[in-house]
């Protein structure tokens, strides 16, 4: 997962070499909370519908692609996650 | 960019919202009995014995922060021993999640013969126990 968002030059606001920084359940929801973060879930749309976190949306690894993340506000903090970390 | 590694399956053990069409009631966590007895690793079998009642054939050894450390079984209980549970309690049980899907799980207690099995939060933390009987 960690390559293909690389790959995109997504809007990374962390530095480094462009990796997501790891976090856990208060950091997620305290980047929610206070910086109006995008959630998104990279799970296939079947597994998305079936349940995801509040306010989430989708864009199944699969698709990932300049074109599926265009409506990501690069001025917000992006955080993705499927089901557990692999 | 960020990274929520441990993903909706941690999200969902620690009882925090989610959002679907999912039916709650075809999760492991909807027949989880959380009344199993604990006890901790410093205790004597014998006390263990006293407390846990005819219901139950296991008593799940947890540290002071509630994190599984093992299990006592029906010999070990019924033995009532005057020794540390840390010294009879088996190691490393099998453990799912309350996320999990309760037809995959059955499936799997009957092809492993598996009575019962822990259920725990992704930092170990136990949830309760899900009993073969109980699906």
């Amino acid at each position: 997962m960690r390559s293909a968002w690389r790959n995109l030059g997504t809007p990374a606001r962390n530095e480094g070499e462009g990796m997501p920084t790891p976090i856990d359940r208060d950091e997620l929801q305290r980047l929610r909370r206070e910086e109006n973060a995008h959630l998104v879930e990279v799970l296939p749309a079947e597994d998305f519908e079936d349940e995801h976190l509040p306010g989430a949306i989708n864009i199944p690894l699969k698709t990932l692609d300049r074109r599926s993340t265009a409506s990501l506000e690069p001025s917000r903090p992006v955080i993705v996650y499927c089901y557990h970390y692999q | 960019m960020y990274e929520y590694t441990a993903g909706k399956a941690d999200w969902g053990s620690f009882g925090l919202p989610l959002e679907g069409r999912a039916d709650s009631s075809t999760r492991v966590g909807s027949v989880t009995r959380t009344d199993v007895p604990t006890c901790r690793p410093d205790e004597l079998v014998s006390a263990v014995a006293e407390r846990v009642g005819d219901e139950w054939e296991i008593s799940v050894v947890t540290n002071e922060r509630g994190v599984v450390a093992g299990v006592l079984d029906r010999a070990a209980i019924r033995s009532g021993e005057q020794i540390l549970v840390e010294e009879a309690m088996s190691l490393g049980p099998r453990t799912i999640r309350p996320s999990a899907r309760k037809g995959k799980i059955e499936q799997r207690m009957r092809d492993q013969n598996l009575a019962h099995l822990l259920v725990t939060r992704s930092d170990g933390t136990l949830v309760g126990v899900l009993r073969r009987d109980d699906l």
